[in-house]
């Protein structure tokens, strides 16, 4: 069970979390401009790296904010969080 | 030590209280503890500790446990126990004991209280730190322990330090990510024999912390020759400490067959205690001179450059005699005790939890603890530090080359030979982890502690490989096995799983009314009179709401409370149709798609205020709109001044349904204009219904004439029996999930879960009617791409089977008529998402999603079931009341 650090509460226990897939994806501005494409690639296509990703999480079960955090998928390492709309930290090494 | 009794296989016998089963059961003479899993061979104790292959027992007394090592079970005075043959009984009366868990940060952890244990404690502690020790015997000490050796007074005192927590008898059982680690203790079985009802008997502990020390140890190998898993033949170390430690007594003529130096300390100890070394049998050529030394003087004769090729046993099965190839002649030895010491291994199961792989160590010829992330270290012989040797360990697997009817064993609990193994390779495996599986060599109980570094050496042996490049078969937590009841803790029976009720639920369970779950929710599902069945109860109800009054609790409905400046442009992008032009007091049915397009739950919202909306959701949606809505206020639409809180338990829904309902809905609340010109259809007012203040919506799930009641959930109870007391004389009926479910398939309304999965847009629901045009909302795009847009996708339509007496399965398969017995490919055109018989149809009938459904009305299709071939014609999906004459009475 991993420690996930929740930017309004601190460390908390995974239980209290949902996933919320990759992060800074935004909902296109116009959609009907779009190509099938390009729209499939917002609904359905997301990158999937061996490393760092910055990741969504929700903190359901505590204060019901969302956050980005990054995080390492090969170590299961979590790197600095940050509010939504705030500026990204740079990614861990 | 008092002595005390115990009973194994129905007979009594004695003992001393807190040692080993093991040791009692080779005092008492019970060399045979077990037969063989497969081969039904004697078996008798072998190790020490939780490596035990062979002696597993059951315990009846107390809680009962299927499969114990009797090498881990402390005697106590009335233990009962059994023998075992591989497989154990789940004890099937109620365990009256209690377990629990518990949290635990800490700065460092030390998990292992031997020596070099105790030795990172003291260095840990001084500073202060929050330091915690587990370790998995009664008592500190480890291997100097076994050896009845004192640890020395200055590092057992860091044991009571105030900083430190110390725990026995508490096993880690798993290592994971971020230093975490869960462990079990054991907490009362040592104690008695009987449950204590006012202690937990297991803990289990969640324990995080920044720093985790390895001291775990190592464990002692077997080694590989005919017949090596006859009763009487023990691990070195093992044998060592019954005889020395617990004084079992037992033996009287042992052979020690050994490939490190440590046999050697094995046989002296041996010796000391009455039972008569004969002879070491070592498989290295040359020992030191002083090592020889020694055992001249201890009067053993000393056999070098030779092995053991075979043993022979009593008519008990016990053995009695060794067979020993030296490099002149085969020699035999008469011997009631065979110690055997195949080197020692690391115990580094808990680091490759982790997926972090063993290295081979040349010098130690074993598998050691892995490189460590940071946080986290080893000491000691987990470490691969064992004390210094003055001859090299052999690396020594056995004799390759067998005779036909020569049995040699791997794994002890699986029966699994060093045949079984050539079988493996001969038939081209070489991965050791395919290797396992065909061998199940390291699957049972005992997880293979003893023999997997056995395995990885025969393997190489036969491959002609280096053991590190064959590599460790992989360990997976739990270490050991404990009983789930430790993992349940108080979460048993009631405390499973939250159950939901709403305000009325007591007047339901009078009522006699079997409930339905839905998602945590307890609902009625039908309200059976005497000696009527569901059937008879559901046509009854459905015939009620159709033709009188009917009444359900439907306060199980997902409610949310949305509120700000922004809430109705919020809902605009929410659902696919308009919620902005809504009038304030009136009501719309709303329907919600993913970013797919595909339907995600639907509901009734109410505009309450200018600002304010109550949305409503599917029963079992309701957390999960509540989530869909904060995460687009949240990431994506922050500017929007809306805020949303779940209600649903806040309101309760009485929803009075049928042509009789406005007369009913009149008595109850004479203020009320009860007229459709001035209370229409979507139209909400507010009330005293029986005096009690309420918000009154025309919503129908029915088709009929309805109204629901909200109140607040206080007085639900109190109106819901009121209302059946002025309902007498409408001869009002109540009716639960089932009508419900039966009288919106009538009017072919859909339920998102049941006509839905996550793969439906609303046009193929035919629902086109309830996607804007006019605005962008959320998946609006999704309906334009070339999958979604296709005209020929599964359609909602309706069935009615041929014969009418015949109920189509929910599920069900349904193929091109004509096509099914043939076998012809592409026959499956859909399925059946809902079947009811209905009252007012006079039979049965179903919703079905079916490929370009909407274009096949009139067509028949057929649907198997088993052997038989049910027929139905498609038809449109509102059976009942197409204009919806019957909505407004």
């Amino acid at each position: 069970m991993l420690l996930i650090n929740c930017p309004w509460c601190g460390s908390r226990d995974e239980t209290e979390f949902h996933y919320g897939s990759q992060a800074h994806i935004g909902y296109p501005e116009n959609p009907e401009n779009l190509t099938d494409q390009q729209w499939a690639e917002y609904i359905f296509f997301r990158d999937n790296p061996k490393g760092w990703f910055a990741e969504r999480w929700f903190h359901s079960a505590g204060c019901r904010k969302w956050f980005n955090i990054w995080r390492n998928t090969l170590t299961h390492e979590f790197g600095p969080s940050y509010k939504p709309f705030t500026k990204q930290p740079s990614r861990p090494k | 030590m008092s002595s005390v009794q115990f009973v194994f296989d129905n007979k009594t016998y004695h003992g001393n209280n807190g040692e080993p089963l093991s040791a009692a059961l080779l005092r008492n003479h019970i060399k045979v503890v077990t037969e063989s899993s497969y081969l039904f061979r004697p078996r008798g104790v072998f190790g020490l500790g939780y490596e035990e292959p062979n002696a597993l027992v059951q315990i009846d007394s107390g809680s009962g446990e299927p499969m114990v090592p009797s090498t881990k079970i402390e005697l106590v005075d009335g233990l009962e126990v059994r023998s075992l043959a591989g497989v154990g009984d789940l004890p099937t009366r109620k365990d009256e004991a209690r377990y629990d868990k518990k949290y635990k940060h800490v700065d460092v952890l030390i998990i292992g209280a031997g020596l070099s244990g105790l030795k990172a404690l003291e260095k840990y502690s001084k500073n202060n730190k929050k330091v915690m020790v587990i370790d998995d015997q009664p008592s500190a000490g480890g291997f100097i322990g076994d050896l009845n050796q004192e640890i020395p007074k200055k590092l057992m005192n860091c044991l009571k330090l105030k900083n430190v927590v110390h725990l026995q008898r508490t096993t880690a059982i798993g290592l994971y990510d971020q230093n975490y680690v869960v462990a079990v203790e054991r907490r009362t079985d040592h104690l008695n024999s009987k449950i204590d009802k006012n202690t937990a008997r297991i803990r289990t502990w969640h324990i995080r912390a920044k720093e985790i020390v390895l001291a775990t140890g190592a464990m002692q190998r077997v080694l590989v020759f005919p017949n090596n898993d006859r009763p009487g033949i023990l691990l070195s170390h093992a044998a060592a400490t019954y005889l020395d430690k617990y004084r079992v007594g037992t033996f009287k003529n042992a052979v020690v067959f050994t490939v490190d130096d440590y046999g050697y300390e094995d046989a002296l100890r041996i010796n000391k205690t009455g039972t008569k070394v004969k002879a070491i049998v070592d498989v290295r050529q040359n020992i030191s001179k002083s090592l020889e030394q020694k055992i001249k003087k201890a009067n053993i004769e000393l056999i070098l450059g030779s092995k053991i090729i075979d043993t022979k046993a009593d008519f008990n099965g016990c053995l009695n005699t060794v067979v020993i190839k030296t490099e002149t002649e085969n020699r035999e030895i008469d011997a009631d005790l065979l110690a055997i010491s195949g080197g020692w291994t690391p115990t580094v199961h808990l680091a490759t939890f982790l997926n972090l792989k063993p290295i081979w160590d040349e010098k130690i010829q074993a598998f050691k603890m892995p490189n460590l992330p940071k946080g986290l270290t080893s000491t000691g012989w987990a470490n691969g530090e064992f004390e210094k040797v003055e001859n090299r360990t052999a690396l020594y697997f056995g004799e390759l080359n067998l005779n036909q009817d020569e049995i040699s064993f791997v794994d002890l609990q699986r029966d699994a030979t060093l045949r079984d193994l050539k079988r493996a390779v001969g038939a081209g495996l070489s991965s050791i982890e395919h290797i396992k599986r065909y061998t199940t060599i390291g699957t049972a109980h005992d997880q293979g502690k003893t023999s997997g570094t056995t395995t990885m050496g025969l393997l190489s042996a036969l491959i002609n490989k280096k053991p590190y490049e064959v590599g460790t078969l992989t360990f997976r937590p739990p270490y050991v096995t404990f009983p789930f009841s430790a993992f349940a803790g108080r979460e048993l029976g009631i405390l499973t799983d939250p159950i939901r009720t709403t305000p009325i639920h007591d007047e339901h369970l009078k009522n006699n009314a079997p409930m339905e779950d839905v998602g945590q929710w307890k609902r009625p599902w039908y309200f059976p009179l005497e000696k009527e069945n569901m059937h008879e109860a559901v046509l009854r109800e459905c015939k009620a709401a159709r033709n009188d009054v009917a009444i359900m609790d439907a306060s199980t409905l997902g409610k949310i409370d949305i509120q700000g400046p922004d809430a109705a442009i919020f809902l605009d992008r929410i659902y696919t149709n308009m919620f902005s032009n809504l009038k304030i007091g009136a009501s719309r049915y709303g329907l919600m798609c993913g970013v797919d397009g595909m339907v995600f739950d639907d509901g009734v919202t109410t505009r309450l205020s200018e600002n304010r909306f109550l949305m409503t959701t599917t029963t079992s949606g309701a957390a999960k709109v509540l989530d869909w809505l904060e995460e687009w206020l949240q990431t994506e639409w922050p500017n929007l001044n809306v805020f949303c809180t779940s209600v649903t338990e806040h309101w309760a829904t009485i929803a009075l349904v049928g042509p009789k309902s406005r007369n009913l809905i009149k008595k109850l609340a004479p203020e009320l204009d009860v007229t459709n010109e001035n209370f229409a259809f979507m139209d909400n007012k507010y009330a005293k219904v029986a005096g009690i203040p309420s918000r009154i919506a025309r919503i129908s799930f029915s088709g009929e004439l309805a109204y629901e009641i909200n109140i607040e959930s206080w007085y639900a109870k109190e109106l819901w029996k009121e209302i059946f007391k002025q309902g007498k004389e409408f001869n009002l009926t109540s009716y639960g999930t089932e009508t419900m479910h039966v009288l919106r398939a009538e009017k072919g309304f859909v339920i998102v879960g049941q006509e839905t999965d996550g793969t439906q847009t609303p046009q193929d629901l035919g629902m086109d009617w309830i996607v804007s045009k006019k605005k962008d909302f959320i998946g609006k795009r999704s309906f334009r791409r070339s999958d979604t847009a296709k005209t020929d996708r599964h359609h909602l339509v309706g069935l009615l089977p041929i014969d009418k007496t015949k109920l189509l399965p929910e599920g069900a398969y349904i193929v091109i008529k004509d096509t099914f017995k043939n076998k012809s490919k592409n026959s499956h055109i859909g399925y059946v998402t809902s079947s009811y018989t209905s009252d007012v149809l006079q039979r049965t009938f179903a919703l079905a999603m079916v490929a370009n459904g909407r274009n096949k009305m009139g067509q028949i299709i057929e649907v198997p079931i088993g052997n038989d071939l049910i027929q139905a014609e498609i038809v449109d999906s509102v059976f009942y009341d197409k204009e919806n004459r019957h909505r407004d009475g």
